[in-house]
């Protein structure tokens, strides 16, 4: 199916998201759409995919103009989207899952949709259980499923919304191969992504959004350079490494085991000295979650012993471990990091200890000076959820106590563009000078190399590799997270 | 707002097949049409005000404290608990003043009921609330045909009446207590004065915003919902014991006089505005005297002020509802 969107246009109140794009896809080709975070990809395919009303602008499916209300529409007329947190049903089997929108007659027919799941998925090459239950497949897993379940109702024009986050790189091989010959069979493939190397090895054509405009469009084979100024303007340096001469042992771990997540965390030591950067990597729900919150006080451990510094913490909470040093930032910003509907300041104003009343003039004060330091583009009464992603996590930076003795960061630069990734990580690092311990949980093994001391592999629950970073490299890491040590 | 209130009170008196404009005048003249009248609203207004100030407190840390009616009502039994115990007693000012004190903290107590449900037995504060309505509801009954029948019979008109000495002095002419309007103008500065001012405010908002990153930020979400649920039980407390010596001067089944609901009504009609309830609980008591006048001047039942009430507060709900859906987009 050809699509053509003209002039589009997205208001959110103040927010001009989309601003009068112009887009053009060819049928049976991958097109890429490139941009870093808040250039308004989302809101643009979402429009496609009929998720979000659009405000202006109109939408040409084999050049007649098309209206519609809502996903379902949009499906009927062979558009689906697959979203970055599938849309499925947890505590139902993948058949239950495949079946839920399919069925419209009275009886379910079981075996028929089995024998068309399994058809799909063969012709793709994926392996799915029918009989399994959805909460336990890996993200990986579920987008197949999902994209069975698309490609089943007939659609002829995929979205794909950073497909690859999440997943390991064999389901990565799997998708790209399934994409291809998707495409060959003159299905249109739509592809969000701000992994560059995504489109490289995927894209026949690339559009480069940048403020909610078209900043540039490019055939295969694509100039990197040139992709990178039309995403950020400038070319964005390198995040930096750590250069510091790691200290004494500030956060000791031994033989801890917890529950949580799918595999919960079973019999993990790990030392952290003072300026240590150690990064955790692993698939998704594969201990990582859990180890960082039992650090922080945030769980429970079933067995072993806490020590910060020379304490033993076992056991107390997390405003214990606050006490002596230790900050836990969340990869859930909003849900569970800020407070949203409270402003800036009076995020300021709960880190006050003493007293009846809230100095509020101290609050605005700090408030007003963290946003300068911190770089927050924000004002003192903006709330947190009217932030981009970026102002956020610099938000959550910018409230943390000085100096804190270990820092504890779920991916920290999750969904964020270029820009605020290495602002992120320069900050940190003007910690670590000062001698704060970091352990960090990251799904780029890039990120991983190029600022960690010592990475630690995650796999099904255990440790499976514990290395300094000059001592590895992708592959081995990639290897280990599949389990292969 | 107030065109969207009188539109909509417009549009339910003439699906009632009432003139409009001789309903709204009775229900004007009955409600603020003298100084007797006036009194009157204000009688009702202490308690319901009381019960709403209380109630900010709860929502603010996202709770739906459905048992406000029970405190209410476990307030009036601690009053009049004090009461009796000080009926032959001197210093009656005394007595009023410990008899308040303890009905705040009956239905403080009452409240942390819920409260303690709630963060140790994992039950929602509205069953757990609602549950103990029926207890607060029933151990008064209990009381009036039991422990504290009137000598002789008892009987549903309730408890025996307290001397005079010990009903809280009100102006003579109007029946009205200036005692209770200034310990309600007090809670009520007090009130918005904790929620703007202090830690124990600011606190409160952050935890009915985010539980989660509340307690990331060094607070702890279940001893502030059990304050909260204090602080709303003190209040509700405060109201009962005004039903019972400044209106009833004694214990009724109907002791609450279902202010504890109507205030609920009145918050969210507020849109959890501390200083927006005493004018929409002053309305809504005003709704309520004025339409005693209804049956007997234009032949309409008296319940069409629960009906506007109810109706109001739905449309407001639908109207914060859509703008929140629109700001969301």
């Amino acid at each position: 199916m050809r699509i053509a969107l003209h002039n589009i246009h997205k208001y959110y109140r103040d927010v001009h998201a989309n601003d009068g794009i112009h887009l053009e896809i060819a049928e049976g080709s991958i097109h890429g759409i490139l941009g870093e975070n808040g250039a308004g990809k989302s809101t643009l395919m979402k429009i496609l995919a009929g998720y979000v009303r659009k405000s202006e602008g109109t939408i040409a499916l084999n050049d007649l103009p098309v209206e519609y209300g809502g996903p379902s529409k949009a499906t009927s007329l062979g558009i689906g989207m697959l979203y970055q947190d599938p849309l499925d049903f947890p505590s139902l089997t993948v058949l239950e899952n495949f079946m839920v929108e399919r069925c419209r007659g009275f009886f379910a027919e079981e075996a028929l949709h089995r024998r068309q799941l399994l058809e799909l998925a063969k012709a793709l090459g994926f392996q799915l259980n029918p009989n399994g239950r959805v909460r336990e497949l890996t993200v990986g897993e579920r987008q197949q499923l999902e994209l069975l379940r698309l490609l089943a109702l007939g659609v002829e024009v995929l979205i794909l919304d950073e497909p690859t986050t999440g997943i390991s790189s064999i389901q990565r091989r799997i998708l790209f191969a399934a994409l291809k010959k998707l495409s060959q069979q003159k299905k249109t493939i739509l592809l969000v992504s701000h992994k560059l190397k995504d489109v490289e090895t995927l894209c026949d054509r690339v559009t480069v959004l940048r403020s909610g405009r078209v900043a540039g469009e490019m055939d295969h084979p694509f100039d990197t350079n040139r992709l990178l100024n039309w995403m950020f303007g400038s070319m964005p340096a390198q995040p930096p490494s750590s250069q510091v001469e790691p200290g004494s042992p500030v956060l000791i771990m031994e033989g801890v085991s917890g529950s949580g997540g799918r595999a919960g965390v079973q019999a993990c030591s790990l030392s952290v000295r003072k300026g240590e950067v150690v990064a955790l990597a692993g698939l998704a729900g594969s201990g990582q979650e859990t180890f960082l919150r039992l650090a922080a006080g945030l769980k429970q451990p079933r067995e072993g012993t806490i020590r910060i510094g020379d304490q033993v913490m076992t056991g107390k909470d997390h405003h214990a471990f606050k006490a002596r040093g230790v900050s836990f930032i969340p990869t859930a910003r909003l849900e569970e990091g800020l407070i949203p509907g409270l402003t800036i300041t009076e995020h300021f104003a709960l880190r006050q200890q003493r007293g009846i009343k809230i100095l509020w003039k101290a609050a605005q004060r700090m408030a007003k000076e963290r946003i300068k330091r911190f770089r927050i583009l924000g004002r003192p009464s903006s709330k947190p959820e009217s932030l981009s992603g970026g102002n956020q996590q610099r938000l959550l930076l910018a409230l943390i106590p000085e100096d804190p003795l270990i820092l504890l960061l779920e991916n920290p630069t999750r969904g964020l563009d270029m820009e605020s990734i290495r602002w992120v990580w320069d900050h940190l690092m003007s910690y670590v000078t000062r001698g704060t311990g970091i352990i960090f949980s990251s799904m780029e093994l890039e990120e991983i190399i190029q600022v960690a001391d010592r990475v630690v592999v995650f796999f099904d629950g255990a440790m499976v590799k514990d290395v300094r970073v000059c001592d590895t490299d992708l592959h081995a890491l990639g290897q280990a997270m599949a389990g292969r040590v | 707002m107030i065109i969207g209130v009188v539109g909509l009170s417009t549009l339910i008196l003439l699906l009632a097949k009432a003139p409009p404009m001789a309903a709204f005048q009775h229900l004007v003249m009955g409600s603020v049409g003298s100084w007797l009248k006036i009194s009157q609203v204000l009688t009702g207004w202490i308690p319901l005000t009381l019960c709403a100030c209380g109630l900010v407190f709860s929502f603010r840390v996202g709770l739906w404290n459905i048992g406000v009616e029970g405190q209410v009502v476990a307030g009036a039994i601690t009053a009049t608990a004090i009461l009796r115990l000080g009926v032959d007693g001197a210093m009656p000012g005394t007595i009023l003043v410990i008899a308040f004190l303890g009905g705040m903290l009956g239905g403080g107590l009452w409240a942390t009921l819920t409260g303690f449900l709630k963060v140790k037995g994992g039950v929602n504060e509205i069953f757990g609330g609602l549950g103990l309505n029926f207890v607060a509801q029933g151990i008064t009954l209990w009381l009036i045909f039991g422990p504290w029948k009137r000598p002789g019979v008892a009987s549903m008109s309730g408890t025996e009446l307290f001397p005079p000495s010990l009903w809280l002095p009100s102006l003579q002419a109007l029946r009205l207590s200036p005692a209770g309007l200034a310990l309600t103008c007090t809670v009520l500065v007090g009130a918005a004065w904790l929620m703007s001012r202090t830690r124990l405010g600011l606190a409160l908002k952050g935890i009915g915003n985010n539980p989660r990153a509340a307690y990331l930020h060094g607070l702890k979400p279940n001893r502030y919902i059990i304050i909260a649920m204090g602080l709303a039980g003190g209040c509700a407390g405060l109201a009962g014991t005004f039903q019972v010596v400044g209106v009833y001067h004694r214990l009724i089944p109907a002791i609450s006089s279902n202010y504890g609901y109507l205030a609920l009504l009145v918050v969210m009609l507020a849109n959890y505005r501390i200083w927006a309830t005493p004018a929409i609980a002053f309305f809504f008591v005003c709704l309520n005297v004025g339409s005693i006048q209804l049956p007997m001047m234009l032949q309409l039942d008296s319940s069409l002020s629960g009906i506007i009430q109810g109706s109001l507060v739905l449309g407001a709900l639908l109207l914060y509802g859509w703008r929140r859906r629109r700001q969301g987009e």
